[in-house]
């Protein structure tokens, strides 16, 4: 395996919170030193002052095998993480079949293994066919490797059977994740309610069903004891919940997509579909307020969301057309936006994309130390472009980004020290 | 002539030189309707073809009415009776008429956004003909030209829009309007049927029917719409017509002159009582429905002769 020496780079460190200039020395696909000499015989990568991260930890893509290859593969998803910086894909189990048993976690691994340049780690469904009444075998599932046990966006409404499951997963050290939104109260919504979703004439949830699952998800940790993670917190009314049950020392954390960070319920605009996420988009003052969240670190995790959809599910009224946008490739520039307007720097950002998820998740990504695995992402967070969805790897173009200006470009990526993206 | 639009969408991309033209050539229209000799030349040789996805007696009819007047040769498609049911989508239901080259799409929906959706990818123009909870152009429309006519002006009116606003067409593309001829808008009704967020529009509030009357110039009640309704908005009929159904008594409060409306159909002794509906010195519901084939005259005609000028450019 080539040795490699990355000289004149900015270091983004998420672990120290700096941002140096300095060299990475890399042997065998592990970091062996830094500010130190080169390897012998290793190749020289001169990063002309750009910066040299750790590889974004993407936590919740859906690839869509098994059921739905036209929409995505672990091809086509493993080549827009390479473009997008992104060096591990944490995969949903949101799929037909939804990824529910050692059997099928086992075909999702290995169709990975053999085409995703990039690491993959799959999520198991915390209830068999997410359907919210059994628990699936969390113990199998975990040593077959799956590193999270979630339902996705279908929400455990039963608390019984949710408080049983987290009961069991806390014996095994397993990590539940959590969609918090109160079932019955946003069922059907397609946007957030307010002034502007009522004169759209859509159906709206008020962001409160947001908070209330989240209470009663809160309530059933500190009842079990287990490790959760909850999905996505997109409202500034969920975060005092979050805050408290953190002091009180619950064993919980959170993320957001990186849609939620940039986007509003505005951008909906003339009933623009690839703009429908679940949850919906929200006001202004609630993204300015997760904004803020992430830059304290009060949410752990910014992810893309990653939700493949083809022309068909998304060509529809509004009220029709199915959820979610891509991601993976148009992360990394959206999330500069966060930096480019002064909400927080670099390393901070980094901690939210790469180092927080990999620890969240037991796994040894996301830090530059000595030992760490060469999983690296070189980029100019200034370069400038305009985003053409034509052009992204992804097999579904669902992008809210398409025609954006956007800034923040990979010049390379880098797996257990393989290079698998260069401009 | 300040109509500059390609369809009729809705009130909201309408600016209020385009809402009095369109109203100056309704009233000219409403005056041909009541003559003897009813026929124009103003779509001769085009093809009006009706789209409606959801039921509708009234609108469908003054619609057809409308375009055989002025001389178009008008088809229905009862939608739900056909392609929709086989599986087939908006959008190829939407090509597959616009490779029968028509000129003027009528569609009623039932999602809100679904004939914005449609227009984009036809040649012809798209009237909305009711879309979800979205907008009801025509019907905003019909209903300033029966203001405008009793009253003799847009402006400086006090209109309270009464009952299920939260799941109505009809009041959004009200509020519009009348918020671009500035009147003064208020939104009467249970708090379960006023959306959220609806405080924030520019209109005021009010959910007891005596004060929100109080001085109105206009009343407009809105049919409780049972069947967009998932359950639970209002405890019961009779509940309601107690507190917000218009009677003679809550009629009192407003202005001596004011005029009742309704954009029908109506459901007697739930949102309104039977003899003010009846009341030809106070309710105008008739008129509205007259003004109704004038007013889609007049938007046809409009569209017409912009498509007719876009084709020879």
């Amino acid at each position: 395996m080539t040795s490699l020496h990355f000289v004149n780079a900015r270091l983004v460190d998420p672990e120290m919170l700096s941002e140096d200039e300095g060299s990475l020395s890399v042997e065998g696909g592990v970091i062996t030193a830094r500010d130190g000499d080169a390897p012998r015989g290793a190749r020289i990568v001169d990063c002309g002052g750009k910066r040299l991260a750790p590889g974004i930890v993407d936590l919740g893509v859906k690839v869509s095998e098994p059921g739905e290859r036209h929409k995505e593969s672990f091809g086509s998803a493993g080549q827009a993480a390479a473009r997008g910086g992104v060096t591990t894909i944490i995969t949903r189990p949101d799929t037909d079949p939804a990824i529910d048993t050692p059997e099928v976690l086992e075909f999702v691994s290995r169709r990975a293994a053999a085409h995703s340049p990039v690491h993959v780690r799959p999520m198991a469904a915390l209830t068999k066919g997410r359907a919210g009444r059994e628990m699936v075998e969390i113990g199998f599932l975990s040593d077959a490797g799956a590193v999270a046990f979630t339902d996705c966006d279908r929400v455990v409404a039963d608390s019984k059977v949710f408080s049983r499951a987290l009961t069991y997963a806390a014996a095994m050290g397993a990590l539940v994740i959590a969609h918090p939104q109160d079932p019955s109260l946003s069922a059907g919504a397609a946007a957030t309610s307010g002034k502007l979703s009522a004169l759209m004439g859509l159906s709206g949830v008020s962001p409160m069903a947001e908070r209330m699952a989240l209470d009663r998800d809160m309530a059933l940790v500190e009842m079990t004891g287990a490790r959760y993670h909850a999905d996505q917190i997109t409202s500034a009314r969920a975060l005092p919940a979050l805050e408290r049950a953190k002091r009180n020392g619950l064993d919980v954390t959170a993320g957001v997509g990186i849609h939620h960070l940039t986007l509003n319920e505005i951008d909906l605009g003339d009933f623009r579909t690839f703009f429908k996420l679940k949850p919906p988009l929200r006001a202004e003052e609630d993204r300015l307020a997760v904004v803020e969240a992430v830059a304290t670190g009060l949410i752990d995790v910014v992810c893309s969301m990653h939700t493949p959809q083809d022309e068909e599910s998304k060509r529809l009224p509004f009220e029709e057309a199915a959820s979610g946008a891509v991601g993976l490739e148009t992360l990394l520039p959206a999330a500069m936006r966060l930096v480019h307007a002064g909400h927080m720097d670099l390393p901070t950002l980094w901690r939210a994309l790469s180092l927080n998820p990999a620890r969240r998740l037991g796994l040894p990504a996301g830090r530059l130390a000595v030992g760490c695995p060469a999983d690296l992402v070189l980029f100019d967070p200034d370069a400038p472009f305009v985003l053409d969805r034509a052009t992204l790897a992804s097999k579904s173009k669902n992008t809210p980004f398409d025609g954006a200006r956007m800034e923040g470009r990979v010049l390379g990526t880098w797996v257990a020290g393989q290079q698998v993206h260069a401009v | 002539m300040a109509f500059r639009q390609r369809h009729l969408l809705g009130i909201e991309q309408l600016a209020p030189d385009e809402i009095t033209t369109l109203l100056d050539l309704s009233q000219h229209y409403a005056e041909l309707n009541r003559g003897p000799d009813k026929h124009g030349d103003a779509l001769a040789g085009m093809t009006q073809v009706n789209m409606f996805f959801e039921n509708s007696t009234r609108t469908l009819a003054s619609f057809e009415i409308a375009g055989l007047r002025l001389g178009a040769d008008v088809m229905n498609m009862p939608m739900q009776a056909s392609s929709i049911k086989k599986g087939e989508t908006l959008i190829d239901t939407a090509l597959t008429l616009n490779a029968m080259h028509p000129d003027l799409l009528v569609v009623r929906h039932p999602h809100s956004g679904a004939v914005n959706l449609l227009a984009e990818k036809v040649n012809c123009a798209v009237l909305n003909a009711g879309d979800g909870r979205h907008e009801h152009p025509t019907q905003g429309l019909l209903d300033a030209l029966t203001i405008r006519r009793k009253k003799g002006r847009l402006h400086r009116l006090t209109v309270a829009i009464c009952g299920d606003i939260a799941h109505s067409r009809v009041a959004r593309s009200n509020i519009w309007l009348l918020g671009k001829m500035e009147s003064r808008l208020r939104l009467v009704g249970p708090p379960t049927l006023i959306p959220s967020g609806a405080a924030d529009w520019g209109v005021e509030v009010y959910h007891d029917m005596a004060e929100g009357l109080r001085g109105a110039d206009v009343v407009m009640m809105l049919r409780l719409q049972k069947e967009r309704m998932d359950g639970g908005f209002i405890p019961s009929e009779r509940e309601y017509y107690h507190r917000y159904g218009l009677d003679a008594e809550k009629l009192s409060h407003a202005a001596p002159d004011a005029i009742v409306m309704h954009p029908g159909p109506m459901n007697r002794g739930v949102e309104i009582d039977g003899t003010i509906a009846d009341d030809i010195n106070r309710s105008v519901i008739q008129e509205q429905v007259e003004m109704g084939v004038a007013v889609r005259m007049a938007a046809m005609d409009l569209l017409a002769q912009n498509l007719r000028a876009a084709r020879a450019a």
